[in-house]
């Protein structure tokens, strides 16, 4: 289909057309039912073992260990799931993770909008240094220094507070650097524009470039709640009362108990996967476009 | 930047001229570096010399730790299971991430839209989560595999007893669950090779396989280079995943380095020797990724 639209048949002779059409055809339908047939295995590869999990998860708990194993439960229940929600302090873990996700993400993004920006418009030797000091953190990430990391957090007295899971975790290379490589692009006019109408440099970052930047705020915003969401070993360092554990730590101390209760297990975690979920399949664009390249590259 | 420098040479001193603004606008980000990675880096490296708990004094011991840490055979099981783990999971992970991009951007695919969520599930699924997903379908006497496996008359397979199996069946995990960013990565580098590379290769008659190997690889080196790299670095520091299919079992099997350090560190409250051990594994990092780079920029010239 592509060939036949990007190629104008004026530039061929009609004898040059006819030869080639018939033979390419036959071969592109060869072609697609291939690609498209190692596509769908994939599918069904990659898809699978969610799909067993969350079909097991209907299933009443006796079920879940006879065999013959069947793919559709005999009886659909959600007695897993109430469960989860009752016997395992379900809205509480997720409570927690929600004020970490959503209070680190709104960080993150002032944060790493503000310094890419500086990044991008503004040039001097002090700015080259804090761009090497930030990529400098991807490399060095925060399990090499999990011990020490730990004490400052102690003694600046955030343990067993989720601000101590919050605030280390605002800081990030991609971040930032998704932002600068936006800004790059914003024509410098627009900058001089505002300054010669006498706009504050803080005012126009705030009242122009802001505005501008939605769809990587969109992006960074997605992917740090999802790195907070889904964060485990941070979370299981600071905190340490199980009123402040977050979902993740919360489905781990399942699994390191003696038996594992999997009917709680399986509800618990499929809960736990839903809010992804939802904001992914909302916002799929600002994931599925983002030219993370940008972002890594530098 | 060397654009903006290249492209205004007038603007550049005109926008030098801000001190304030812009040290405002990484106030944050500065403070933060200062006091979750500056500071903590100081203090580790002085800790790695102590014999510090966590509470009360800070003996110092000079450089026991490190000499204690040659000798641990503990630790250096875990770096040799996290060498093996990473030198495995990072190039199935490369090659599954390149081929499920491939064919998302293939104009002979159908079902694009669809089979792109389903690629990216794993994604949004937490390691803990995925580590119980895979543990689910791997348990020994429940698992769907050791079902059929038996189904088929065979015996059933000790998934989580045996130390190399169950370090496949987190391999296997974290293949699955590492493809989906890569594939991001791979499906945006992939978009940006020109079709005319491919329209002239079309007219010299190259096959598929030759235009894969002699236009879209090369085009997409820098994008591999950052994958294999980020995609190292990240398997060398694996975690939660391994917490929730096997707890690095049976028994400390498949402890990895982190496992390492977070046992020493929070379990023994033996803060400077895991302080030690994580410089250890910080030097690592930086020697692979200071190799890369060096292989890297040998390609290119």
């Amino acid at each position: 289909m592509a060939a036949e639209t990007k190629k104008p048949p004026a530039l061929r002779t009609p004898r040059q057309a006819l030869n080639k059409k018939p033979g390419s055809r036959t071969g592109d339908l060869a072609r697609k039912i291939s690609s498209s047939s190692v596509l769908w295995l994939l599918v069904v590869v990659y898809g699978f073992p969610t799909l067993w999990f969350v079909m097991s998860s209907f299933k009443p708990a006796g079920e879940l260990f006879s065999y013959p194993l069947t793919f559709f439960p005999s009886r659909f229940t959600l007695d897993g799931y109430a469960e989860a929600w009752t016997k395992f302090d379900f809205a509480g873990y997720f409570v927690n993770t929600l004020i970490v996700a959503v209070g680190a993400t709104l960080l993150t993004v002032v944060a790493s909008a503000a310094a890419g920006y500086a990044l991008a418009k503004y040039q001097s030797w002090w700015l080259k240094i804090f761009a090497v000091c930030i990529i400098a953190t991807t490399m060095l990430p925060g399990e090499t220094i999990l011990a020490p990391l730990f004490v400052v957090v102690r003694d600046l007295g955030l343990y067993n507070n989720l601000a101590g899971v919050i605030v280390p975790a605002v800081i990030t290379a991609t971040g930032t650097f998704m932002f600068r490589q936006f800004f790059v692009t914003v024509p410098n006019d627009l900058l001089e524009a505002a300054r010669i109408d006498g706009s504050g440099e803080v005012s126009t970052f705030i009242r122009i470039m802001l505005p501008l930047a939605k769809p990587i705020i969109m992006t960074l915003a997605i992917f740090s709640f999802q790195w907070r969401w889904n964060d485990y070993l941070w979370p299981l360092i600071i905190l340490n009362d199980p009123n402040e554990f977050t979902l993740q730590i919360g489905v781990a101390s399942i699994i390191g108990a003696q038996n594992i209760n999997w009917s709680v297990l399986l509800g618990a975690s499929v809960m736990s996967m839903i809010p992804l979920v939802a904001i992914y399949l909302i916002f799929q664009k600002y994931v599925m476009s983002a030219d993370m390249n940008a972002g890594l590259k530098d | 930047m060397v654009d903006t420098a290249v492209a205004q040479p007038r603007k550049r001193r005109k926008l030098n001229s801000y001190v304030g603004a812009p040290l405002l606008f990484i106030i944050v980000n500065l403070t933060l570096f200062c006091l979750f990675f500056v500071w903590p880096a100081v203090i580790g490296l002085g800790y790695s010399f102590t014999s510090y708990t966590g509470i009360g004094d800070a003996p110092f011991v000079g450089g026991d730790n490190y000499a204690r840490l040659m000798d641990d055979p503990a630790f250096w099981a875990a770096l040799w299971r996290s060498v093996i783990y990473t030198a495995t999971v990072v190039p199935l992970s490369v090659v599954a991430a390149l081929g499920t991009a491939y064919l998302l951007v293939s104009p002979y695919t159908k079902g694009k839209g669809f089979a792109r969520v389903i690629f990216f599930l794993p994604w949004l699924i937490s390691p803990i989560i995925a580590g119980v997903i895979w543990r689910w379908l791997f348990g020994e006497n429940f698992g769907l595999v050791n079902f059929i496996i038996t189904e088929l008359g065979f015996d059933a397979v000790p998934w989580q007893s045996n130390a190399d199996l169950s370090l496949m069946v987190v391999i296997i995990a974290a293949v699955w669950g590492s493809t989906a960013f890569n594939m991001l990565l791979f499906v945006a580098a992939l978009k940006n090779v020109p079709v005319s590379y491919y329209e002239a290769a079309d007219l010299d008659g190259a096959g598929a396989w030759q235009k894969f190997r002699s236009i879209t690889l090369p085009a997409i080196a820098p994008t591999t280079f950052i994958v294999v790299l980020l995609s190292t670095l990240h398997a060398m520091k694996e975690y939660s995943l391994i917490v929730a299919v096997n707890a690095g079992g049976p028994g400390t099997a498949n402890n990895l380095i982190v496992q390492y350090i977070y046992q020493t560190g929070f379990r023994k409250a033996q803060i400077g020797y895991a302080s030690a051990a994580s410089f250890v594994l910080l030097l690592i990092l930086m020697i692979i990724a200071l190799i890369q780079m060096l292989a890297n920029r040998r390609k290119e010239s």
